[in-house]
């Protein structure tokens, strides 16, 4: 059991990695995507224009503590 | 060769080219420390293991629809695209540590010092393991672009020439430095990677969802183009924001 929980962190971390939101927001566009294509609607815009948003993001999750850290380290 | 199939070649090359800069540090640090024989074993080893595994899971993964394989390695390729690329928007910017293999090197030499002596099946057992993993665990990425490019391309041949290259060329600049190759700009490539990867995941995983692309392979490089200038307007914003707090906080 604990090996199978090892194999599966690993495969986590080596796919999801740090931060799970990324491949929640792709999984999601992608199933936009899916469902816009599949009822007429060629959405070749949409994949692009939500990985950018997802990038953005999580970048700005990830900044974010970081930046209310450092005014405490000079106080 | 079609826009796709260059881009495939030059991804794998340079996806697998700085794993195997990362893998070589390690093999060179116990290498040097503990001697050659068991950690070249080690790194064989795990050499085969990587190398079964492509010939095995590349051919499986043919049989599977073209569509629905595009699908699913698009996604993958995504999810891992985004992580090379997340980390390399924060090294450049200044939030994250870059990569240095001197530093490595030094940390390699100095555990493969520090630990004792275990000999198993006439192996000295620490070099023969930390250069398994080393390679295996570096080798796994390589791999698993290897097998997404290969497959969803259809090319999984030229894939794995472009990764055969690489593993030559770092093996041969290794050997004529006798260290680690620290003069590799490693995070600019893992920059380049990152965008190869999450640009291929998108178009292969649109693909897969029903997309019908303008211009076909030609929108490849327009989708590359598009995340190559949204990372480097990322990396301008990010290096503006670091400074901010300080003089916030400064002013405060």
């Amino acid at each position: 059991m604990r090996y199978l929980r090892a194999f599966g962190r690993f495969w986590w971390n080596f796919i999801v990695g740090d931060d799970w939101h990324v491949a929640a927001g792709v999984a999601v566009a992608l199933g936009v995507t899916y469902l816009l294509t599949h009822n007429g609607i060629n959405a070749w815009w949409l994949l692009p224009a939500s990985v950018a948003l997802v990038l953005t993001e999580s970048l700005r999750r990830t900044v974010r503590p970081r930046e209310q850290e450092k005014p405490r380290r000079f106080n | 060769m079609s826009t796709g199939t260059i881009l495939v070649v030059a991804g794998a090359f340079l996806a697998s080219a700085v794993e195997m800069v990362e893998a070589l540090t390690i093999v060179l640090g116990v290498g040097v420390v503990r001697g050659w024989r068991s950690t070249l074993i080690g790194a064989a080893a795990a050499g085969i293991v990587l190398g079964i595994l492509v010939a095995a899971l590349g051919p499986a993964l043919g049989s599977i629809p073209i569509g629905t394989l595009r699908l699913v390695v698009g996604a993958l390729l995504l999810a891992f695209g985004l992580q090379w690329l997340r980390k390399a928007i924060l090294r450049s910017s200044g939030y994250k540590e870059l990569h240095d293999e001197e530093a490595t090197f030094h940390s390699e030499r100095v555990q493969a010092a520090a630990a004792r002596d275990d000999r198993r099946a006439g192996l000295d057992w620490y070099s023969f393991t930390v250069a398994f993993k080393g390679v295996l665990l570096e080798g796994l990425e390589v791999v698993f672009i290897v097998i997404a490019f290969g497959s969803a391309q259809g090319q999984l041949g030229l894939a794995a020439a472009g990764a055969g290259v690489a593993l030559v060329v770092v093996v041969v600049a290794g050997v004529l430095a006798k260290g680690p190759l620290s003069r590799v700009p490693e995070n600019t490539i893992k920059f380049v990677v990152g965008l190869l990867l999450t640009s291929f995941g998108c178009f292969w995983g649109a693909e897969g969802a029903g997309v019908d692309w303008p211009g076909d392979e030609l929108s490849l490089l327009g989708v590359t183009a598009l995340f190559a200038l949204v990372s480097l307007v990322l990396v301008r914003a990010l290096r503006r924001r670091r400074l901010l707090p300080v003089t916030a906080g400064a002013g405060a």
